[in-house]
């Protein structure tokens, strides 16, 4: 068994730079969020990328946070819901979850806002999904909703009420929303 | 998860002949690891050595291994020319997996065996000569085609039943150069050997995709699952057919999840050719694909599903109105 | 500031409320459709689950799984394991569970690592500095076993029928033979799981004799007698911790692996210890719901009306557990008809505990007979709804007793109009291209229950006020509902009333669980105020009932007095106490409901798109207009999964649940639940309790099932009477 080495890593998290030791490669991102910087709005559903409550956004882009190693994101802009908005500042996504009831026990909640986040980002960049019936030129029906976020799977079923807060968001153009 | 060391590379050369396992986006990898069904004791991270753009190879592609299924999907020349790629794609995993999974690693992903996952089951492919729960337990999800008493796991993914169907070709470089494989013979049948998933010899790196020049053809990706979105195909089935005249002059069909590689039979491609499309003539092909199909108790259901589905995809492709596919 | 001026209320539900106080109250926040107020907590991460407050010192322990069905542990490699880096200690002390707690248990299930019921049963904790380090040395625990064969599964098993269990009158056979239609079917509904989306976990730390644990449960005031109970230490040396439950859906009723394990691994180690299980964990060795095997004899005339009905079911559960799942909870006072038989049959297996899971009985005895019912429909010639209809009984057949409220007909009546039910037509009668469209339905019906609940509800002198009780709130709405009825009630703005829970130091509630928290809890919280405002018309020296609060001020005679002024310095506590009673007992009661589904099902592969789901209920006052619709709304969701996609899967030799993950046991996922309509028809039942509000969230799942599984009958002609409903099982009957 190979002895363990110290990884010094730097992660952008919601703007601030965190330097973090890690004795031990094996942290997952999500653990190094949840454990080491305390920002435990990212949660652990599976950990094994099988439900989306860990998503976080990493350089634009949604993953699940717990199938990533946190010594592979050194140098990684991250967005976690805690920089998404906050009680009394919230971001538009967080209110419209919050006023169409988009969830109850709210456990997978800061996964599905991060993903509708950053979904509604690849939906305005044109990408398709797979019931987009043109792929050149996808329009996000409710159906599209549904389709890209079926990646944050939510057991209370919050579901329709989670495609009616990210349908007002996308329909409030960007400007808009400013 | 057992220990090990990490380390980055910074260029391809890095990690050609590199001891210990690659790791790209690492979705698979790091699910088997937390489960200690992979126990690499040293990570090297390919993320950062390039070979993640999409350009032209001659009227064809090419794609670098570690281009993300995101972006490969959301390309406008794939979207045009290769649709059937995107759907395949799109139709695989979740948002937030295809942000990190990349082309070469999905070319490696293992099976979902669920006791391929279970470290208390005996399991040639993870513990060769240890047998196989799968041939009397649950095996709904398992192979009806190429497998081995030794083995009846299948390959899970979509992207490369696609680009079996497109004839798209496997760039690997290793000791000794560089050499190319089609997509279709990238991974290997169990045989007496389930162990090894695919041809690639230790310290080869996948460098590239390359799809040849677009068909023209129609095409469909038609997937069936137990639930509408984010889980893995009970039988998928891609489709690239060109009809000329009320008749078929070419056609590419490919089968996912019932094989352990992604599965083709070009005998039954040409039963096609030269037909019109209609009914009967799906059916002929189906059933010549299906030929040598066995099931093991619970997935033989995947026979007529598989059989209802080339159909079904067939007639989407051709725009034919089939009524029935009994 | 002086201590608070304390009154309580006390109210044992004898008799059926004629005072409706929420009826006569001013402020006009309760049924309104208002956010919850813990709401932008959830939405911004800061609500604290239960593994998300950890000490500096905290140690991390992960359980280690066995891996035979049956048998005892004689060995095992704890030394080695011990001398791998970052490992504190290896624990298999006997106090650690076998299964978690059943619902209200109050007690220690039953304990001990050493012997082995089911694969996966926890047989150590091993605790390590870091996550990483626990999870790998639990992976490296090898056991060695005295080995049994286990009963894998339930096939050719021996089923013992509990003689309390059993009911029969008249003479159903006679029945079956005498009627113009019957029909006579068996059901299987799969094992299924509760797949909440927090993992169990608990953090235990102590301070001297005080344990205090912060973890995810449904029932605190059971939670610390069985914690108490398991670990040999006494109930008031316990404190739990639950302010947010990150889904139960009965799961996390009583306590489980966790609590027990983290509490000793504290004490032995003298640090507080995380104990987080993993997701694989909570699939095999928390709870299922059992598989079940249903019988439905149904008898009618030629005019439709039911002469017999006879219920009888197979489940199964662990050697040792009282708990077996109660199928014809509602069979014997559903339909009408006198000759009845009611069978109930229980086998031993060695697979995961089977517990209770959102409406225990009529989440799979529901949808069966409401299959039954749609054959006997088709049978008879007669419309599915007007068979229904039909059969409402004006009394409970079983019993003779009264309905406190029965609003089926009604709720039928109502949906099959808003739905567009004359639309049906005959099975396989309706196609657009590839896709055959049927339409089903059934009825929904959930027994309703009242259980003891205390709460405080504290007036400060600024005039706001707080609620207290050890409640929880699993996404149920607790904190919304509770806040409104306590400003409702008070006749306060809702941002002037905070509502604490989750903290078993409270006042102790019911509980989350078998739909009976907002009306139990609720009740109290009402009563608690009622307190108050008794207090309050004492002291402007006119009658509660004359006194109207609003806004912040009390309204009597002609006079309009701030709150602050009538308190004049003071803090007034009311202390409610609701407990069920003679109501309860001499009528039935029931919520009600009625379900419509859409679906299209492919004639060349067989899969199933739902595409509509509405439903109509009438269960009481509606607390919170939208808590309330998405309640409904989940509850719809779980019947959609168990039509469609759901099932437990066990394996032939040894019994284990083969798909144990997220990504093959299928709950729904966002792309299978379609556009759903929920209407609530006005309704109040003065026999459930003070508030004349009832159960909800379970209601809503019984029946949406049969209505899918009928509709996909309607659409191809197949009768599937194995749930769920996938592809393979309509492969050989498609056209």
């Amino acid at each position: 068994m190979p002895a363990p080495s110290d990884h010094s890593i730097t992660l952008t998290v919601n703007g601030t730079a965190e330097t973090l030791t890690l004795p031990d490669p094996r942290v997952s991102l999500l653990d190094a969020l949840r454990q080491r910087l305390k920002l435990t709005g990212t949660k652990k559903g599976c950990d094994h990328g099988q439900c989306g409550a860990c998503t976080v956004i990493v350089n634009g882009r949604r993953i699940n946070s717990c199938l990533s190693l946190a010594v592979m994101h050194d140098g990684d802009q991250i967005t976690t819901i805690e920089g998404l908005g906050a009680p009394g500042a919230l971001a538009p996504m967080q209110a419209a979850f919050l006023h169409h009831d988009g969830f109850q026990c709210g456990y997978c909640t800061p996964g599905q806002i991060m993903s509708a986040t950053a979904m509604l980002d690849e939906a305005r960049a044109g990408w398709p999904s797979v019931v987009s019936g043109d792929l050149t030129a996808p329009s996000l029906s409710d159906d599209e909703i549904r389709e890209r976020m079926s990646g944050n799977l939510c057991r209370c079923a919050a579901y329709p009420n989670i495609v009616a807060a990210i349908r007002e968001v996308a329909d409030t153009a960007p400007e808009d929303a400013a | 998860m057992r220990a090990f060391t990490y380390a980055r590379a910074a260029t391809p050369a890095d990690a050609i002949g590199a001891a210990g396992r690659l790791i790209a986006g690492g979705t698979n990898l790091l699910d088997l690891m937390k489960l200690e069904v992979e126990t690499p004791d040293r990570l090297l991270d390919v993320n950062h050595i390039g070979l993640d753009e999409i350009a032209p190879d001659g009227d064809g592609l090419r794609v670098g291994a570690l281009v993300r299924n995101a972006d490969l999907a959301a390309d406008d020349r794939v979207r045009r020319d290769w649709p059937l790629l995107s759907r395949a794609l799109l139709a695989g995993a979740s948002g937030q997996i295809r942000n990190r999974a990349t082309t070469g690693g999905n070319l490696m992903q293992r099976t979902r065996c669920p006791y391929f996952y279970d470290l208390a089951a005996a399991c040639n492919k993870r513990d060769p000569g240890t047998g196989c729960d799968a041939l009397a337990g649950k095996n709904r999800n398992h192979a009806i085609l190429g497998a081995s008493d030794r083995c009846i796991a299948t390959y899970p993914g979509d992207m490369a039943v696609a680009l079996t169907a497109l004839d798209a070709v496997v760039e690997i470089e290793g000791a000794g150069g560089t050499r190319r494989v089609p997509v279709g013979d990238f991974r290997r049948l169990p045989g007496d050997t389930p162990e090894r998933d695919t041809v690639l010899e230790p310290g080869d790196l996948i460098r590239a995709v390359t799809l040849p020049a677009p068909t023209g053809g129609r095409q469909v990706y038609r997937k069936v699952r137990d639930r509408r979105s984010y889980a893995f195909a009970l039988v998928s089935v891609a489709v690239d057919v060109t009809v000329t005249g009320g008749s078929i002059t070419r056609a590419a069909l490919a089968l996912g999840g019932i094989a352990p590689r992604p599965w083709r039979d070009p005998a039954a491609e040409a039963l096609l050719v030269g037909r019109s499309p209609d009914a009967a003539g799906f059916a002929a092909a189906a059933d010549a694909i299906l030929q040598g199909a066995r099931g093991w108790g619970e997935n033989d259901f995947k026979i007529p599903l598989a059989r209802r589905t080339i159909i079904a995809a067939l007639a989407e492709a051709t725009g034919t109105d089939v009524r029935t596919a009994a | 500031m002086s201590a608070p001026i304390e009154s309580k209320l006390h109210h044992k539900m004898d008799r059926p409320d004629s005072d409706n106080l929420l009826d006569r109250t001013a402020q006009g926040v309760i049924s309104a459709p208002l956010d919850r107020p813990e709401g932008p907590l959830k939405v911004t991460g800061r609500a604290t689950y239960a593994d998300e407050d950890h000490p500096d010192d905290i140690a991390h322990g992960v359980l280690a799984r066995a891996t035979i069905g049956r048998g005892w542990v004689v060995g095992m490699n704890t030394a080695e394991v011990r001398a791998m880096p970052g490992v504190l200690d290896v624990i298999r002390d006997p106090r650690l569970l076998r299964s978690p707690a059943q619902g209200q248990a109050a007690r220690a299930p039953v304990q001990n690592p050493a012997e082995i019921f089911y694969v996966g049963q926890p047989v150590a904790l091993v605790v390590a500095e870091t996550l990483e380090q626990a999870r790998h040395a639990a992976q490296a625990i090898r056991a060695t076993y005295e080995a049994r064969e286990p009963v894998a599964l339930v096939d050719g098993q021996d089923y013992a029928a509990p003689p309390g269990k059993q009911a029969s009158q008249g003479d159903l056979d006679a029945a079956m033979t005498d009627a113009a239609h019957r029909i006579d079917v068996t059901y299987t509904t799969p094992a299924m799981s509760h797949a909440s989306m927090e993992p169990h976990a608990a953090v235990a730390s102590w301070n001297g004799n005080r344990l205090t644990v912060r973890c995810s449960n449904q029932m605190l005031k059971h939670n610390v007698a069985e914690l108490a109970d398991s670990l040999g230490i006494r109930a008031k040396n316990v404190r739990i911790l639950s302010q947010y439950v990150g889904g139960g859906f009965g799961s996390k009723l009583g306590i489980s692996h966790e609590s027990v394990a983290a509490a000793i691994a504290a004490k032995r180690l003298g640090r507080p210890v995380s104990v987080a299980l993993h997701r694989r964990t909570v699939f095999e060795a928390t709870m299922r719901r059992s598989e079940t095997r249903q019988r439905v004899r149904l008898a009618c005339g030629a005019d439709g009306r039911l002469t017999g009905v006879g219920h009888e079911v197979w489940v199964s559960n662990l050697k040792g557990e009282t708990f077996s799942e109660p199928v014809t909870q509602a069979t014997p006072f559903t339909y009408a008809g006198e000759n009845r038989v009611i069978g109930h049959h229980v086998a031993r297996v060695n697979q995961t505990t089977a517990g209770s899971m959102r409406a225990p009985g009529e989440a799979v005895g529901v949808p069966i007979m409401e299959c039954a019912m749609d054959e006997l429909a088709e049978a008879a010639g007669i419309d599915p709804v007007e068979l229904r209809i039909l059969n409402v009984p004006d009394s409970d057949p079983s019993t003779g007793k009264d309905f406190s409220s029965n609003r089926l007909a009604d709720c039928l009546r109502a949906g099959a109009e808003a739905f567009g039910w004359s639309q049906r037509r005959q099975p396989g009668q309706r196609r657009e291209g590839e896709w055959l469209i049927g339409l089903g339905m059934a009825s929904a019906v959930r027994v309703n229950m009242l259980e003891e609940s205390e709460a405080s509800v504290i007036l400060l002198p600024d005039g706001t006020a707080r609620v207290e009780t050890d409640m929880t709130d699993i996404g149920t709405g607790s904190y919304a509902i509770l806040t409104q009825i306590a400003a409702e009630a008070l006749g306060l703005p809702m941002d002037r009333v905070t509502t604490v829970l989750g903290d078993s130091d409270l006042p102790p509630a019911s509980g989350s669980g078998g739909s009976f928290g907002a009306a139990s809890s609720g009740s109290a919280v009402m009563l608690a105020a009622q307190a108050i405002r008794m207090q309050l018309a004492k002291r402007l020296g006119c009658d509660e009932a004359e006194l109207t609060l609003k806004d912040g001020a009390a309204i009597a005679g002609n006079r309009v007095t701030p709150l602050a002024e009538v308190l004049d310095g003071d803090t007034l506590k009311g202390n409610g106490l609701i407990q069920p009673g003679k109501a309860e007992k001499s009528t039935r009661q029931a919520s009600w409901g009625a379900q419509f589904a859409e679906v299209a099902v492919s004639a060349l592969t067989g899969e199933v798109r739902l595409r509509r789901l509405e439903a109509t209920f009438a269960c009481g006052r509606i607390l919170n207009e939208k808590t309330a619709r998405s309640q409904c709304l989940g509850g719809m969701t779980f019947g959609i999964g168990s039509a469609l996609t759901e099932e437990v899967m066990n394996d032939p030799r040894d019994g284990h649940f083969v798909n144990r993950d997220m990504a093959e046991y299928h709950i729904p996922a966002n792309l299978d639940v379609p556009a759903m309509t929920v209407t609530f028809l006005p309704d109040r039942d003065p026999y459930a309790n003070p508030m004349q509000a009832k159960g909800i969230g379970e209601l809503a799942c019984c029946g949406t099932a049969g209505a899918i599984v009928n509709a996909i009958h309607n659409a191809t002609g197949i009768r599937v009477r194995d749930f769920p409903v996938t592809v393979d099982k309509l492969l050989d009957r498609l056209p």
